[in-house]
């Protein structure tokens, strides 16, 4: 043992400079320092206890190993190399330090090892954990001598959630969160707090305690019972209208990671013990609090009807309630919705979307009975009725029966009866209280966990939110008041003052199409309150006000058919604005101009402009006085506008207003030179019939232009005239990859794409591309748009290049223009097992159709043979997917750095009418977009949005369908190979010289080969190639 | 320009034919490359700097789009669009760099470089 002694003294002064680590004079068992000269204790050694292996030295589980040599040296090691491999490279230095802290045995079963690893090329450092079911085993360390210190007590004894692992193997930040590890050497200071439900209200809860620096002080774990975490329900229906199940999360990426916030879905609480504070799961689990928050939410109310039970009867609450109705629909004809309140009615725009005969059944004698008066629900009805949906008030279900031409018969009070295929419950929802009944918690009454203004349960350690929590003897069935209580909720947890004492419960909301809201007392209950009404039948609006008996206060409104003026009611009625003098102008039609509008100027700073942010006028003059200057910076701010999105115009008005009075100039202006924005020079350019840049100038502008206006006017012009664009008076509007017909890369070579239309291509063709590819030398490589890049060609090769690719039967594809690039298709019911149209044939007539469009910026297509959607239409500006009765159209998404999953525009178009949709779509963008503005952006910022569009282009509001289709014909017969025509010019041909004085190629563009390419040469590489050129031609 | 100007290390590049109004191109010199540009509405206005972007490392300049600034004559690298200064080659963006100017005219039919 003696040599051993030794070798391992030495091993530890040699340790590579700084202090040693503290767990390493641990395992030398005496004091250790670089350099000194120390005894050794050898009786403090059992035999046994230290081993030498080659290089390597152990003690217990503790392995150490000096430098990468010695690790590349050992043999008992072996598993461990490529490990090492990604983390930094042990064979390029052999100096460079390595530590290994290893948990005895891991290397005879490497097999049941799990890795997380994390490795910094640029330091030089890597950290590789290993994990035994579940318990951290051993790491290796590179240049990382920081972490062990942390890692070398956790071995063995530290069991991390498979999803906190990855926080051993970061920065030092995460290790100092101990407690997020059940770490048995580990103090436990942070309380742990569980909370129950990851719905709307306890996810916001979640955000709230995060925004506050609640993750100091909490460990938190959440349990789901659902199996995705938080999603909306308000928007719901979406989900039968293409919206996905993430489109519908409300949960940012990396928020639980990110937050260290441990999220349990599918983990459903069978009970609470409050004296050992303590939640066990179903699974038999049990999870010790300190604090408890339920956000159980709450159930729909199944009226206790016989039959209630059948296997195509629903509820409508979750994802799975919807997916199980979607099912169902599919072998349907008839719906009926039980329940006519605002949920009821959410139900039967669904099965309406499901393509369902739709009934609503409601008890009451109106619908939204709780919202709306008799006018109001009559209204509703009337307009709901005109769409298709049958609806049957004052009527009780007595049993529901097997039916004769449908599956169920539902029998009334009364003698009537109705057949259907499935029924959906929608009667009113119930909380979720039964664990805290258990529990032996207050509850109320009728039902609800009943909370003070603190949110506390009769438990103090235990709150309840949401529709869950019984407050004042009510239930608030609205997501804008559990949001208040979950905030109240995070900031008494956090010690702050916050008290919930009630909500606001007006609502304004879009039904089925109609407009429905209901602000204060609607019914005008109030002592002493007095009424106006106005309704209108032929436009379908009803609209009510209750005022005070000295009619200076509004108490309550009801507007049915049309939501205008529901923000100034609201704020008349939240803030107690004196009213005035006659209130009927409020509800009343504005004729001759009469403009009632409560000014933003006369809110007082207390008024709340936006009830799911809670964030107030005055809030708003804050982050203004703090230097946002727009909007969206104060959206951005304050989250003002970004919950249910119902007060973004007042938030706009209030924003402009007082920018106004600051005396801040909005400039839309493109640029110095022209004070228009794009869609103004678009309509100058195509009114003033202006056919150059210098004559748009010359009437509208000043000075010479620059890089923003020249390329914008461009591609305006195109839109317009359709003009070759290397003509000589648009030479120098270009920029560059226009100028010269291909993609400049960043050495100054170009890069060549011809156009695959639909991604077909002839083998002859693939072999002249290849051909070409391999006679100029160009780097091949395959687009997202089912096309082929040749990159590397000089400016001075493009029209040989392309003479050989036309000869071939190729033409441009347009890759270098803001123009429309390519219609990627699936290859369809041709060959397809699953294809119901030709969807390689549709796309290779959209892409000859809109091929060369010039346009605001570029356009993406796609086109499927079948909802399977393999061409990724959704992703695209123009996206089209094949049904059984022929195409639905989706429009405005993209993917790139913000992606926007397309929307559903138009279903089951023939053939024409696509085209036709198309058509006015495309040139609606291109007219009306800003400069740069992809569609997607174009679609957010379009005031009316998705409605707005189909108003225009299916509706033909604006009149202006013929006349869109009718710009995009002439740009379609205009259209030209931009590569056939330059070729046939020797004048243009002179444009793609290199130099005016010399045929020599550019000397910066030099390749260096690549896995069987060329590649650009870096910076080192072109300085040892130019010497070695220079000697060649010596 | 007067032929003592010219004796003193002036040299023809091209034809005038070869300049684009409104546009660069690119001369290869002694001593290195030459963007030339032509204002697009005064024909006898020439400007010529380097054709190296030092930003972005390639010959490119005479490809990028010509204009002005608060007056001041630019071109913008068409890689990743700052902005020189036609007159001194400032980059109005970054004090740090900046291009090479020379000296340019008009003769006989010919366009001349000082170097």
């Amino acid at each position: 043992m003696a040599v051993a002694i030794e070798q391992k003294l030495q091993l530890a002064l040699r340790w590579p400079g700084g202090d040693v680590p503290p767990a390493l004079e641990d395992v030398a068992l005496v004091p250790v320092a670089a350099g000194a000269q120390v005894e050794l204790d050898a009786a403090g050694l059992a035999a046994g206890e230290v081993s030498i292996d080659g290089q390597c030295l152990r003690y217990t589980r503790l392995t150490l190993l000096l430098t990468a040599a010695e690790l590349l040296a050992c043999e008992g090691l072996a598993p461990l190399r490529s490990l090492v491999d990604i983390a930094g490279p042990p064979g390029g230095d052999s100096a460079t330090p390595v530590q290994v802290v290893l948990a005895a045995g891991i290397e005879a079963s490497p097999d049941g090892l799990a890795r997380v690893q994390w490795s910094d090329e640029a330091q030089g450092a890597g950290r590789v954990l290993l994990f035994q079911a579940g318990v951290l085993c051993g790491a290796c360390l590179i240049n990382s001598q920081e972490a062990l210190e942390f890692l070398y007590p956790a071995v063995g004894s530290c069991s991390a959630e498979p999803e906190t692992r990855h926080l051993l193997a970061l920065g030092p930040e995460p290790w100092l969160a101990a407690d997020r590890l059940t770490s048995r050497g580990k103090p436990m200071n942070k309380q742990k707090l569980v909370v129950i439900g990851n719905g709307m209200v306890g996810h916001h809860f979640l955000e709230s305690l995060v925004q506050a620096g609640g993750l100091a002080r909490f460990d938190v774990t959440v349990l789901c019972g659902e199996p995705e975490p938080a999603y909306d329900r308000v928007h719901l229906s979406e989900f039968f209208s293409g919206r996905s199940a993430s489109d519908l999360s409300l949960v940012t990426p990396g928020f639980f990671e990110d937050n260290g916030i441990r999220l349990r879905t599918s983990a459903r609480v069978a009970s609470i013990d409050t004296a050992a504070r303590s939640a066990e799961l179903e699974s038999g689990e049990s999870l010790e609090y300190d604090k408890l928050v339920l956000a159980t939410g709450s159930y729909p109310f199944v009226p206790p009807i016989p039959g209630n039970d059948g296997e195509h009867c629903f509820v409508y609450r979750t994802l799975g309630d919807l997916e199980a109705m979607r099912d169902s629909a599919a072998n349907s004809r008839v719906g009926v919705v039980v329940g006519g309140g605002l949920l009821g009615l959410e139900a039967a725009n669904a099965l309406q979307n499901l393509g369902l005969d739709t009934h609503v059944v409601e008890f009451a004698p109106r619908l939204m009975p709780v919202q709306l008066d008799e006018g109001g629900g009559a209204m509703l009805r009337r307009k709901i009725s005109e769409l298709g949906i049958t609806v049957h008030c004052a009527t009780a279900t007595e049993r529901i029966v097997d039916g004769e031409s449908a599956r169920y018969r539902m029998e009334f009070a009364g003698g009537d009866c109705l057949e259907t295929d499935m029924i959906c419950f929608s009667a009113g929802i119930r909380p979720w209280d039964q664990l805290a009944r258990e529990a032996g918690l207050a509850i109320g009454e009728r039902g609800g966990i009943v909370v003070n203004n603190a949110c506390q349960t009769s438990d103090a350690d235990v709150y309840a939110i949401g529709e869950c929590a019984l407050w004042g003897g009510r239930i608030f069935g609205l997501v804008a008041p559990g949001y208040q209580m979950a905030r109240t909720a995070a900031a008494v947890l956090m010690d702050e003052a916050a008290e919930f004492t009630g909500a606001d419960m007006s609502t304004k909301l879009k039904l089925l199409g109609v407009d429905v809201c209901s602000v204060g007392d609607a019914h005008g209950s109030g002592e002493g309150a007095l009424s106006y009404s106005y309704t209108d039948e032929v436009a379908g609006v009803y609209r009510r006000i209750n005022v005070s008996e000295d009619g200076k206060r509004l108490l309550g409104a009801i507007l049915v058919g049309d939501a205008q003026g529901y923000e100034q009611l609201l704020q008349y009625c939240l803030n107690g604005i004196e009213l005035p003098a006659e209130p009927d102008t409020l509800i009343l039609p504005a004729r001759d101009g009469a403009a009632v509008a409560l000014a933003p100027g006369q809110l007082p700073a207390t008024a709340t402009v936006c009830s799911c942010h809670n964030v107030t006028k005055g809030d708003i003059l804050t982050v203004l006085d703090g230097g946002c200057a727009s909007v969206a910076e104060v959206r951005d701010c304050t989250a003002a506008s970004t919950g249910c999105g119902g007060c973004a115009q007042m938030l706009k008005d209030v924003v402009n207003t007082e920018l106004a009075e600051r005396g801040v100039e909005i400039s839309t202006a493109i640029c110095e030179h022209f004070p228009h924005t794009r869609q103004e020079l678009f309509h100058l350019v195509r009114v003033g019939e202006i056919r150059s840049f210098a004559e748009l100038l010359d009437k509208h502008g000043r000075g010479r232009g620059c890089d923003i206006c020249k390329p914008a006017v461009a591609s305006i012009l195109a839109a317009n005239w359709n003009d070759y664009v290397l003509k000589q008076e648009h030479i120098g509007l270009q920029d560059t990859n226009d100028r010269f017909l291909a993609n400049m890369q960043k050495d100054g070579s170009y890069s060549v794409v011809p156009r695959v239309p639909g991604g077909e291509i002839t083998p002859e063709q693939l072999i002249a591309i290849g051909e070409v590819g391999r006679k100029y030398r160009l780097y091949t490589k395959i687009t997202g748009g089912q096309r082929i890049d040749l990159f590397g060609a000089r400016l001075e090769q493009l029209p040989a290049i392309w003479q050989e690719l036309i000869d071939a039967g190729l033409e441009t594809g347009h890759a270098y223009g803001k123009a429309v690039r390519t219609v990627k298709s699936c290859v369809g019911s041709t060959w397809c097992r699953y294809g119901v149209q030709d969807s390689v044939g549709m796309a290779l007539h959209i892409e000859h159709r809109y091929k060369g469009l010039r346009a605001p910026h570029k356009l993406k297509f796609a086109v499927s043979g079948c909802t399977r959607e393999c061409a990724e239409a959704q992703s695209k500006d123009i996206g089209v997917i094949a049904t059984e009765n022929g195409w639905n159209l989706y429009v405005c998404g993209n993917g790139g750095m913000k992606p926007r999953h397309a929307d559903l525009f138009a279903v089951d178009l023939d053939d024409a009418t696509l085209i036709a949709y198309i058509d006015r779509v495309l040139m609606f963008y291109v007219a009306t977009a800003d400069r740069l503005q992809r569609t997607a952006r174009w679609l957010e910022n379009l005031e009316g949005g998705l409605d707005y569009l189909r108003a225009v282009i299916i509706d033909d509001s604006l009149g202006l369908a013929r006349e869109l289709e009718q710009r995009m014909q002439a740009v379609v017969d205009s259209y030209q190979c931009e590569w056939t025509t330059t070729l046939q010019d020797p004048e243009r041909l002179k444009l793609f010289q290199g130099f005016v004085n010399s045929d020599e190629a550019d000397e910066r563009i030099v390749f260096v080969e690549e896995r069987g390419q060329i590649r650009p040469a870096r910076d080192e590489e072109r300085e040892s190639l130019a010497g070695a050129v220079v000697e060649d031609v010596a | 320009m007067t032929a003592a100007e010219i004796s003193a290390g002036w040299v023809r590049v091209c034809d005038e034919q070869a300049l684009l109004p409104g546009a660069g191109v690119a001369a290869r010199l002694a001593h290195g490359q030459v963007a030339i540009f032509r204002s697009a509405d005064d024909a006898a206005t020439l400007w010529a700097v380097g054709n190296y972007d030092p930003i972005g490392g390639a010959n490119v300049i005479s490809r990028g789009i010509i204009g002005d600034l608060d007056g001041e004559p630019v071109v913008s690298s068409p890689l990743y669009k700052q902005h020189f200064s036609l007159r001194t080659g400032r980059c109005i963006e970054d004090d740090h760099h900046a291009l090479p100017v020379y000296p340019v005219a008009l003769r006989d039919g010919g366009v001349w470089i000082e170097l």
